[in-house]
């Protein structure tokens, strides 16, 4: 099975790439019309969504009712169901997609599948209760290429992903899978390595390095052993990238990772997973084990002569072990503790020996640029930030998804075009990029163009591509305490500004919220963030005040009415809220006091009640009772 | 010139090799940056760097952030800035956030004037806390050396890293994280229920009240008041080159005589000297090596060579802890200062008629490891301990200043009578490698019958971590090695184990330098030169002694006569041998 030399690689791509024509076509040019089994249909293909968030909502079940549905009707010959990884539109799932009409069911439930099985799949009738509502004009959307969701992105790293079956590897060489590695083998490697420098690709992990310039550094130290790590410990709150990546596309990780090896001189690659990704881990073990089938992986690798194998390495989900530092001494078995940099990883990194880090989204990039060439990547996006990036799009949000989108591509034009705009119609307020690192931006920001420098500049990062959108009912004070908690919880205690200051912070955040604040310590805070911004020794420390940092700068006026007017105009900080009874509107019909587990509501029967302030514990559960509006929050 | 570094500290040009630190650099030219994690025992492997307590940062010119000086390496043209509002600011900030988490009680705390957190407050400035909030609850534990009180603590992490990196013995470490980290056993347990050797470098670096010597000087005043006890004392060599830095004194004087006076006017019914004890060791160890060389050299294919020194208390553990299947290689001699205690309840006690439970023996050690040992059940009759306790250098200097002795005004007198006599072999103990040249000296008389023609051994001196020579004896190759810090030990011991460690006799002290940088010391904060300079009054004081060789000295000599016979007799074997036990933890 080992396929030993680039024209046996290509010979199988071409086999491969014929068995997903189909797909392929549907992708590109599906007619309007529905496809049957009873139309004349020869095959068909069912893709049911296998990333994590819709497995979540059952979507295995609908994969195996799929299977036992089609043996019943007795077409299981005809049809074939497969799992690719995440579609991206999570806010829709599951989603289950039918080829070859390239229809896009959404919100699939497992008690729909019959439906699909026996009107579309059979019939050649859509189930268009299923189909996309555009929120716009109502109307059914039966092809993704249509949806605003989808039509501003530009898939490059999520470009397999929903795509093709990760867990066959023949998909991925169908796809021009380990085309660039052969191309690579067959050329210099100092070649390969300025085509990756020409393209621009930068770390999408957040601080943004030149991919080839880490590479032509590490390529410089020479030592017996070098290392090539993929660092897929995703950390952000709510950010899914690298994991989509890995579940949907294992095999771009693992081919870049070779490529880098080869650039650098490294033959053992390190991929460390945190443990809490078991479909990711699984994917990757499966890609690994095909592609050392394949031959792809092991020793003289198509024949070049080239080596290079992998390792997964399980990390126990702390946020710090992000930072390549810390990443490296939590695989050698240490504390996962960041050290001073220089010594940088390409010097001095994995025991010691020169190291390469990149993240999986910078990786999966990687192959694509050498196949397509690096001006073609170049030609994308920014002057300084090239290609696309990845955004978890979460929070107040009509369309929550993954999304890919160029460089350059505005806040607004993610929020409103991609993402639908606010939910419920609430007006937008803050949206945080960058995760716990980053910052919140405002509405005055929503018209720059998205890139490294430009996100700086407005107080907030790229990070590895979270993006939290809130609306008027957030509160920006909360907001930024729940960031802090987060830094909190995931410091690892080494500085002192990042295990005390940022402890310091949160008190004090906590202390605003809760109407115990003073101006003082507004200006205690500012101060604070700043100095551990400019002191704390890893990117974990140097980020964690942005949030509160940009907050201040973009919200002041909140803050401040939390600590002088002690009003939380948002109605989040539970200790500035006071309930109230209109005595007009109460008709004393007792039914608030009877529901107070605090007893602080009295009164007597058909006459206006009273909260007592001081008993009151602002659970809102009199508000919720209330059938007359009498009662009354501010 | 090659290989050096030209930058502005401060606005000040300055040429260091490469690979100095800012701080160094900055030192050099009379910049003196706060620092406070960071320490470096210059010519040791004692050094710490984590850049983690962020005290010592500085500006850089072109860097976005501050930059810790400890571990930033100067690089050409770099512009440095160290007093700059930013970093004076910032640098108060930090001192003001590590307070908050401080139980600043500085007034009763035993660290009080000697703290370097406590230093960088007043020079700061530091007039108010501005931040207070939730403070850390952390483990307190008096263990039978060390007193740990870790909510004093900073994590600077330098007793983990000599625990570790230096001692290898691996208890200490960063536990849980954030604010919640604490620097401790796994799993938080006792230090009794690991493999801590009671070292004390853990102590000895640490910068707070964190890590604190087991207080015994409450215990003594009680003795030494009251009148049914006679009290004895024996000072161990390496107190008198270092008790003296305690009032003030240059380190390195020499108050061997100041020390017996405040001994006395302490209220000590005898003063006595450990000195007396390691000339017995030398004796009783040095008949041991010659026993096991004649039997290596008669062909006795079981002999256990290299013979191993074992007046290190914390060595000792560490081999009972870690080479349980070696226990034959050390000497079975007991350390000078149980020797001393073993005679001075026996031989001692018989002549002057005083019954056991009477007298009490303390010994004034540079160490804290002699505390443990003196608990040894091995090391008592009948539940009575032959030393009773022991106290650090810097308790008695604590006990002298409370007891309103003007210490630096003290006339010079000598030890007591028959056990105050030493020599100048017995005196080098208190220096990584004494132990050995004061064995070689009788070792080469007794076994070549002649006089050595020169005293020192110059090879087996200095702060090098691992030293070794060859002695010609009478045509043998000597072949011997001194190690001193537990890591270097180790060293040593896996080769052992591994059968490749290719001499004769091999002496190993616990602490950098040997007793002379015991825990019991007063605090060096990272200068080497105070190192240096004990030691060098430790070979002062040898040079200065009439006898220089253990088996010269006359009391020794009468000893044996009168009561032990000879080197290994059944009376020494039994008083002044001991066995060790497989400590390992299972």
């Amino acid at each position: 099975m080992k396929i030993t030399s680039a024209d046996a690689l290509e010979s199988i791509r071409r086999e491969a790439a014929a068995a997903l024509s189909v797909r392929e076509k549907s992708n590109e040019s599906a007619s309007d019309l529905a496809c049957g089994l009873d139309k004349g249909t020869p095959h068909m293909q069912i893709l049911c969504c296998g990333g994590t968030g819709c497995k979540a909502s059952e979507s295995a079940k609908i994969v195996e009712n799929f299977r036992t549905s089609l043996a019943q009707h007795g077409i299981d010959g005809k049809v074939e169901v497969l799992v690719p990884g995440c579609f991206g539109f999570c806010e829709k799932g599951p989603i289950v997609k039918i080829i070859p009409d390239n229809t896009f069911y959404t919100s699939v439930r497992p008690d729909d599948v019959e439906e699909i099985v026996t009107s579309h799949i059979i019939g050649g009738e859509r189930v268009e209760r299923l189909l996309y509502q555009d929120p716009g004009t109502g109307a059914h959307i039966s092809d993704s290429k249509h949806m605003n969701f989808y039509r501003k992105q530009l898939r490059i790293a999520l470009r397999n992903c929903g795509f093709i079956d990760p867990e066959n590897i023949l998909e991925y060489i169908a796809r021009d899978g380990y085309k660039a590695l052969a191309d690579s083998l067959r050329r210099d490697s100092l070649e390969v390595l300025a085509d990756v420098k020409a393209s621009g690709l930068r770390g999408r992990g957040g601080a943004g390095f030149p991919t080839g310039v880490k590479w032509e550094i590490a390529r410089k130290f020479d030592a017996p052993d070098k290392y090539v790590v993929c660092n897929a410990d995703e950390g952000d709150p709510g950010a899914f990238m690298d994991r989509s990546i890995m579940e949907g596309d294992p095999n771009s990780v693992i081919e870049a990772m070779m490529i880098c090896g080869y650039c650098i001189n490294a033959h053992h690659g390190l991929i460390y997973i945190r443990a809490e990704y078991p479909l990711a881990v699984h994917r990757l073990q499966v890609a690994i084990a095909q592609a050392r089938e394949y031959g792809l992986l092991g020793k003289d690798i198509l024949g070049s002569g080239f080596d290079f194998d992998i390792e997964i390495r399980y990390g126990a989900g702390a946020f710090v072990c992000g930072e390549e530092t810390a990443l490296i001494h939590s695989m050698e078995g240490k504390r996962g503790e960041p050290t001073l940099k220089p010594p940088f990883p390409a010097e001095a990194g994995y025991m010691g020996r020169p190291t390469n880090v990149n993240n999986v989204e910078t990786l999966a990039n990687v192959p694509v640029i050498l196949t397509k060439g690096p001006a073609w990547f170049a030609s994308i996006g920014t002057e300084k930030s090239k290609g696309t990036k990845v955004f978890a799009l979460a929070g107040k949000i009509n369309n929550v998804g993954l999304i890919e989108v160029p460089m350059g591509t505005t806040l607004r034009e993610i929020i409103y075009d991609i993402g639908g705009g606010v939910k419920g119609g609430k007006k937008f307020k803050a949206v945080q990029t960058g995760g716990p690192s980053g910052g919140c931006l405002t509405e005055k920001h929503l018209d720059i163009p998205i890139d490294y420098e430009s996100l700086a500049a407005a107080g907030s990062m790229m990070g590895s591509g979270g993006m939290i959108v809130m609306d008027e009912d957030d509160c920006m004070v909360s907001v930024a305490k729940f960031f802090l908690e987060f830094t909190v919880d995931e410091s690892c205690g080494k500085c002192t500004p990042c295990r005390i200051g940022n402890r310091r912070m949160l008190e004090i955040l906590t202390r605003i919220t809760e109407g115990r604040g003073t101006m003082e310590d507004l200006d205690k805070l500012e101060n604070l963030a700043k100095v551990i911004k400019d002191t704390a020794l890893c990117g974990l420390g140097q980020t964690s005040p942005n949030p509160v940092l940009s907050t201040l700068a973009n919200f002041r006026d909140e803050y401040e009415e939390h600590v002088r007017d002690h009003v939380c105009r948002a109605h989040k900080c539970k200790a500035l809220l006071t309930y109230s009874i209109d005595p007009v509107l109460c008709k004393g019909c007792s039914l608030c006091a009877r529901n107070c587990p605090a007893e602080a509501i009295v009164g007597e029967v058909r006459k206006p009640f009273v909260i007592n302030p001081e008993k009151c514990i602002r659970c809102g559960m009199c508000l919720s009772r209330c059938k007359f509006g009498a009662i009354s929050v501010i | 010139m090659e290989n050096m570094i030209n930058l502005t500290i401060d606005n000040r040009p300055v040429s260091v090799p490469k690979g100095t630190t800012v701080l160094d650099a900055a030192a050099g030219i009379g910049i003196n940056i706060p620092a406070l994690c960071h320490i470096d025992l210059k010519g040791t492997c004692v050094k710490n760097s984590p850049a983690s307590c962020r005290i010592c940062v500085v500006e850089i010119e072109g860097r976005r952030n501050l930059a810790p000086s400890c571990a930033t390496q100067c690089m050409e043209g770099m512009v440095v800035k160290t007093n700059s509002a930013r970093v004076v600011r910032a640098r108060k900030t930090v001192a003001e956030l590590i307070l908050s988490d401080h139980p600043n009680d500085c007034l009763t705390c035993p660290k009080c004037n000697d703290c370097e957190l406590q230093k960088l407050v007043t020079r700061f400035n530091i007039r108010e806390m501005p931040f207070k909030g939730e403070q850390s609850t952390r483990k307190k534990e008096v263990t039978a050396a060390i007193t740990r009180n870790m909510d004093k603590c900073i994590l600077c992490r330098r007793c983990e890293s000599v625990c570790n990196n230096v001692q290898t013995v691996g208890v200490l470490g960063a536990v849980r994280r954030g604010f919640d980290t604490t620097i401790a056993p796994t799993f938080d347990k006792d230090f009794k229920d690991t493999d801590c050797t009671y070292c004390g470098q853990c102590v000895a670096v640490c910068p707070t009240g964190a890590l604190t010597e087991r207080d015994n000087t409450d215990r003594l005043l009680d003795d030494l008041c009251n009148p049914d006890k006679v009290v004895v004392a024996q000072p161990a060599p390496a107190v008198r080159v270092a008790l003296g830095e305690e009032f003030g004194l240059e380190p390195g004087t020499i108050v061997t005589g100041k020390l017996a006076t405040a001994l006395r006017y302490l209220g000590f019914d005898y003063v006595f000297d450990t000195d007396f004890g390691a000339d017995l060791t030398i004796m009783e160890e040095g008949a041991e090596i010659l026993h096991r060389l004649k039997a290596f050299l008669g062909g006795d294919k079981s002999v256990k060579l290299p013979i191993m020194t074992s007046c290190c208390p914390a060595w000792v553990n560490f081999y009972e802890h870690n080479y349980p299947d070696l226990l034959e290689y050390p000497s079975s001699a007991k350390s000078p200062a149980q020797m001393f205690g073993a005679i001075a309840k026996t031989f001692w006690a018989q002549k002057m008629g005083i019954p056991r439970e009477k007298l009490v023996v303390v010994s004034v050690m540079p160490c804290l490891a002699k505390k443990y040992e003196c608990e040894r059940d091995e090391f008592s009759v009948d539940g009575n301990p032959d030393v009773d306790y022991s106290i650090s250098t810097r308790e008695l200097a604590r006990l002298i200043k409370r007891s309103n002795i003007d210490f630096r005004s003290l006339p010079d007198t000598d030890f007591d009578k028959p056990m105050g006599e030493s020599s100048g072999a017995a005196a080098i103990f208190g220096a990584t490698g004494g132990v050995m040249e004061a064995a070689l000296r009788t070792v080469y008389e007794v076994y070549t019958g002649k006089t050595l023609p020169r005293l020192e051994f110059q090879d087996v001196r200095g702060l090098d971590g691992i030293k070794e020579a060859t002695i010609d004896l009478a045509g043998f190759p000597l072949k011997v090695c001194v190690a001193h810090t537990l890591g270097n030990a180790r060293i040593l011991m896996d080769k052992l184990r591994e059968g490749s460690l290719d001499y004769h006799v091999v002496e190993v002290m616990a602490c950098p330098g040997g007793c002379i940088g015991g825990a019991g010391q007063p605090y060096h904060h990272g200068n080497v030169e105070i190192l240096k300079a004990r030691s060098r009054a430790i070979y002062r004081e040898d040079e200065g002694k009439p006898i220089r060789k253990s088996h010269e000295n006359p009391d020794i000599q009468k000893l044996y006569k009168d009561f032990l016979g000879e080197p290994l007799s059944e009376r020494s074997e039994k008083l002044l041998h001991t066995r060790y036990f497989d400590k390992s933890i299972k």
